[in-house]
């Protein structure tokens, strides 16, 4: 990748992420009617979410036993409402052991 | 009264420990697919978003067209179109039009998620207290994870490809455990998620688009058959 190339991607990442977060919140004023509008809203981070983590975090690691038992704990912790910060701490411990356990037998 | 300053950055500190190991995570990863550091670091310090940017190193690496990375960018990022909407709503007088557009930049998930969680309406210095730490933790992190990653051993470097995964698991199980419309689109996203990654032809397909279709499938779906009543912002 040359590096124009690179400040190109760059600034299409940037100016798209931050022209989506600024235009709602420098011009809307009044609600949405459409309650189509509203409910797909609603619903497209987690949609998005869901289909950025399955099936990709099963190769996340790079090994599937260990990938699968990141995701059991992470689900785990999540279901319990654990933070942020524990449920992705979690999971990757949970990976860094099922490996070292793999790398001992 | 919209808070202040230093309520802002109490609140925005756990947030900003987060946001270090998975950022780190993001740096090794991007330094190891041929980034330089600073390039890592320009990166986190101009999009201050998880899910994009690892979508976007991804298209990076594989030097996708431009129109790929906006309609990927566009798609993943959607979300905060409605958080700053529905934050648009709470905001005190002091969120004058330049302050909207310089906080703009820093809404991210679990900020958006701190913000409107105060009893009261916000203000700017509150908000700009919220957003600071988490921004310098954003940009820390990459910078650790790029310079140092590849200097842990091979076992922790590839279990931290997890952590982005995990942190998004959180942010989607809560609302799917309580609401059965989200587990519904949750289902359907992994599903077609799924179906896009291991059938013929629809393998083909590259992943930003894949991610695109699945998401506007299923929010589609979701909102035809449970639409929601009052927005249900969290």
């Amino acid at each position: 990748m040359t590096p124009s190339y690179f400040f190109l991607q760059l600034s299409v990442m940037a100016g798209v992420t931050y022209l989506i977060r600024m235009l709602p919140l420098a011009a809307v004023k009044g609600r949405i009617r459409s309650q189509f509008v509203r409910s797909f809203l609603f619903y497209v981070p987690y949609a998005v979410l869901a289909a950025m983590t399955f099936p990709d975090i099963l190769y996340s690691t790079g090994n599937l036993a260990s990938a699968a038992a990141a995701l059991a704990v992470a689900l785990v912790l999540a279901w319990q409402e654990r933070s942020l910060l524990t449920v992705a701490l979690s999971a990757c411990g949970a990976a860094l052991l099922f490996q070292l356990a793999g790398g001992l037998l | 009264m919209g808070g202040s300053f230093t309520k802002g950055l109490r609140d925005g500190l756990p947030i900003a420990l987060g946001y270090v190991s998975v950022s780190f995570a993001f740096g090794m990863m991007a330094v190891q697919g041929g980034l330089s550091i600073w390039q890592a670091v320009l990166i986190s310090l101009t999009n201050v978003t998880s899910a994009g940017q690892f979508a976007g190193l991804n298209l990076m690496l594989a030097g996708a067209p431009l129109l790929e990375m906006g309609l990927t960018q566009l798609v993943i990022n959607i979300r905060y179109a409605l958080m700053s909407l529905s934050l648009s709503q709470k905001l005190d007088g002091t969120m004058t039009l330049p302050h909207r557009m310089l906080f703009a930049f820093c809404n991210t998930d679990e900020v958006f998620a701190v913000a409107s969680g105060q009893p009261q309406r916000v203000g700017r210095r509150y908000l700009y207290g919220l957003t600071a730490l988490p921004y310098l933790g954003w940009a820390l992190g990459t910078l650790l994870g790029a310079a140092a990653g590849t200097l842990l051993p091979e076992g922790i470097r590839t279990a931290l490809g997890v952590a982005i995964y995990g942190m998004f698991l959180a942010i989607i199980i809560p609302p799917a455990r309580k609401l059965a419309s989200v587990r519904a689109v949750v289902a359907c996203a992994v599903g077609l998620s799924c179906a896009m990654r291991y059938l013929p032809l629809l393998r083909e397909v590259s992943s930003g688009f894949a991610i695109i279709l699945c998401a506007v499938a299923a929010s589609a779906l979701g909102a035809w058959f449970f639409p929601v009543k009052e927005v249900e912002e969290e």
